[in-house]
């Protein structure tokens, strides 16, 4: 049971003197399960690929297949897969849009043609899931701060109980605060459901500590596709596409070249502490 | 879909007819819908034709771009030749049925058809070619003598610009939430009217509040800088005449004096 890419391109407006290619000879297996960061500057095409996964743009060519069946095969259940493949776009909240916090979070539930009590039972799970208070429920969703309307929204996606859970960008424009409280929530949903997590980010720090494969794209094509100490290994060709390695990875790196003997493969604070004080013990 | 709507959409390119003042193209488009409206034999319209066809020729914009934009009105050419056709009284040429085609309806029809198509080429040309920041400044400058009669010139020029500022934005915008709401599994594509019509809530609130957002962000932004419109506003770059805008003038002024000796007295 997967999500395999195979030989993906995409470009927009084809056939246009703008013609932009966004995705060139994407290849990829997703197994379940697994927790992903997929990383990249701004226009590598990140939120193009993973609008694929879910059907919403059809590859120009090359072909996705979600557990064994062709996506884009005429009388594939489009709806189905949508529930079962979650995506939470870029500033999830400008998509609220009812006249209170618990009837939007049906919304996705309601369009699968649920019974009233599954639909509100969901909804009920899903906020409880991000961490929102009861006292919410009946508010305007237009009356919570930029963080608590961010949770309804993913709340809204997660009520049709998917079991891969894309979001893209899910930090963008939160404080530091906000973004850890986020970060934390999604990674303690995905030990408690075990479902597939593909986090999209510009920022390596945001998601090294959680994921436990990265895969890093640069204008439009997949360039590392690894775990993260194995694609921190290469922060001088990652440097290069405008992204760096966490800067724990720097100062193992400086350790290691003046004689310490670390893991450079290091990706959080914690692990170097540890790292640092083996290596000074002997 | 939405990347469909070329009209009012500007085509990026250097070309004599991008460097033309606004004021020359603006008032240019008008004499050529006055002169489809004046001439009415074949000589004329081979002569609008070929005016049409030179000024895209020269304006560099390809031609299957100024035709796509066409796709959006098909309807309307559509009705407008089929009355036409079906409803002009006359000489009979074809019967069946209730339905009679008549030689002035088919003349009527063509001509119609005609008519339409290249006033929109036409007015597709002067958008394409100019800037809406362009085309609003030419406008304002128009239309100036009119604010003897205290008409705000200004004020609607710049509502104007605005407006033609956020048809993109808001087009982006409505693509981006439609995903959004699909990813939920909404449906607007299936379903009666009515239907319909009550899937597009989820559409249109986010669209308005954003779009609402956007409008006062900009408003604040300009009070910020001090904006004050109108009397004693100057301009950065202000519209001043070149030869080749004279040039043009008097090859436009050509161009109308013979459609109305060869389209209309002549024959
Ligand atoms: N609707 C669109 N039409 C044309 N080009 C687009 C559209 N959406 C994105 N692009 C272009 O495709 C490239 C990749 O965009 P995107 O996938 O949004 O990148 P990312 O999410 O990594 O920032 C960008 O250069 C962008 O300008
Ligand atoms: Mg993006």
């Amino acid at each position: 049971m997967s999500i395999i890419l195979d030989h993906v391109n995409y470009i927009y407006e084809e056939d246009t003197t703008m013609a932009y290619p966004a995705l060139t000879d994407v290849n990829l297996v997703i197994p379940d399960g697994q927790f992903i960061g997929l990383i990249g500057h701004t226009g590598s095409g990140k939120s193009t690929l993973v609008q694929h996964l879910n059907g919403l743009l059809k590859p120009t060519s090359g072909a996705i297949y979600y557990n064994g069946a062709d996506i884009n095969d005429e009388g594939y259940d489009k709806k189905l897969l949508r529930s079962k493949v979650g995506l939470v776009f870029q500033y999830p909240e400008h998509q609220l849009f009812e006249v209170d916090v618990f009837s939007d979070v049906c919304f996705g539930p309601k369009n699968l043609g649920l019974d009233k009590k599954e639909i509100q039972l969901r909804a009920y799970a899903a906020l409880k899931q991000v961490g929102i208070a009861d006292e919410y429920f009946y508010q305007s969703p237009f009356d919570l701060s930029g963080g608590q309307k961010r949770r309804v929204a993913i709340a809204g996606v997660l009520a049709m109980k998917p079991e891969v859970l894309i979001l893209d960008e899910p930090t963008a424009g939160l404080d530091p605060k906000g973004r850890d409280e986020i970060l934390d929530q999604i990674a303690k949903l995905r030990e408690e459901t075990g479902m597939t997590v593909i986090l999209v980010s510009h920022s390596m720090e945001d998601v090294a500590k959680y994921v436990d494969r990265l895969i890093v794209m640069n204008k439009s094509r997949v360039v590392f596709d690894d775990t993260p100490a194995a694609v921190f290994a290469h922060y001088e060709e990652l440097e290069q596409i405008g992204l760096a390695a966490p800067q724990i990875t720097y100062i193992m790196q400086a350790l290691r070249e003046k004689g310490l003997s670390v893991d450079t493969g290091i990706t959080t604070v914690t692990e170097a502490k540890e790292a640092i004080l083996k290596a000074l013990r002997g | 879909m939405l990347k469909d709507i070329t009209l009012g959409q500007y085509y990026q390119t250097d070309s004599v007819i991008h460097r033309l003042d606004p004021r020359v193209k603006l008032v240019s488009t008008v004499v050529f819908i006055i002169s489809l409206f004046i001439v009415d034999n074949f000589i004329g319209y081979l002569i609008a034709a070929a005016f049409l066809f030179a000024v895209i020729k020269l304006s560099k914009v390809p031609f299957s771009f100024m035709v796509r934009g066409m796709k959006s009105i098909l309807i309307l050419l559509l009705f407008a030749v089929v009355f036409n056709l079906f409803l002009t009284p006359g000489e009979v040429l074809v019967s069946f049925w209730k339905l009679k085609i008549t030689k002035e309806g088919l003349r009527l029809a063509v001509m119609m058809a005609v008519r339409l198509m290249f006033l929109i080429i036409g007015s597709s040309v002067m958008t394409l070619t100019t800037t809406p920041n362009h085309l609003t400044d030419g406008l304002e400058k128009l239309l100036n003598p009119l604010k003897v009669f205290k008409v705000p010139v200004h004020e609607i020029a710049m509502m104007m610009s605005i407006a033609l500022r956020f048809i993109p934005i808001l087009l982006e915008e409505t693509d981006k939430i439609m995903k959004a709401q699909i990813a939920r599994g909404a449906d607007f594509e299936s379903g009666n009217l009515f239907k319909k019509a009550k899937s597009l809530v989820p559409l249109l609130v986010p669209l308005f509040i954003s779009a609402f957002r956007r409008a006062n962000d900009l408003a604040t932004a300009m009070e910020a800088r001090c904006y004050r419109g109108g009397e004693h506003r100057t301009k950065m770059k202000p519209l001043v005449y070149a030869k080749r805008d004279f040039m043009a003038y008097a090859f436009v002024f050509g161009y109308l004096v013979l459609c109305i000796v060869f389209g209309k007295i002549l024959f």
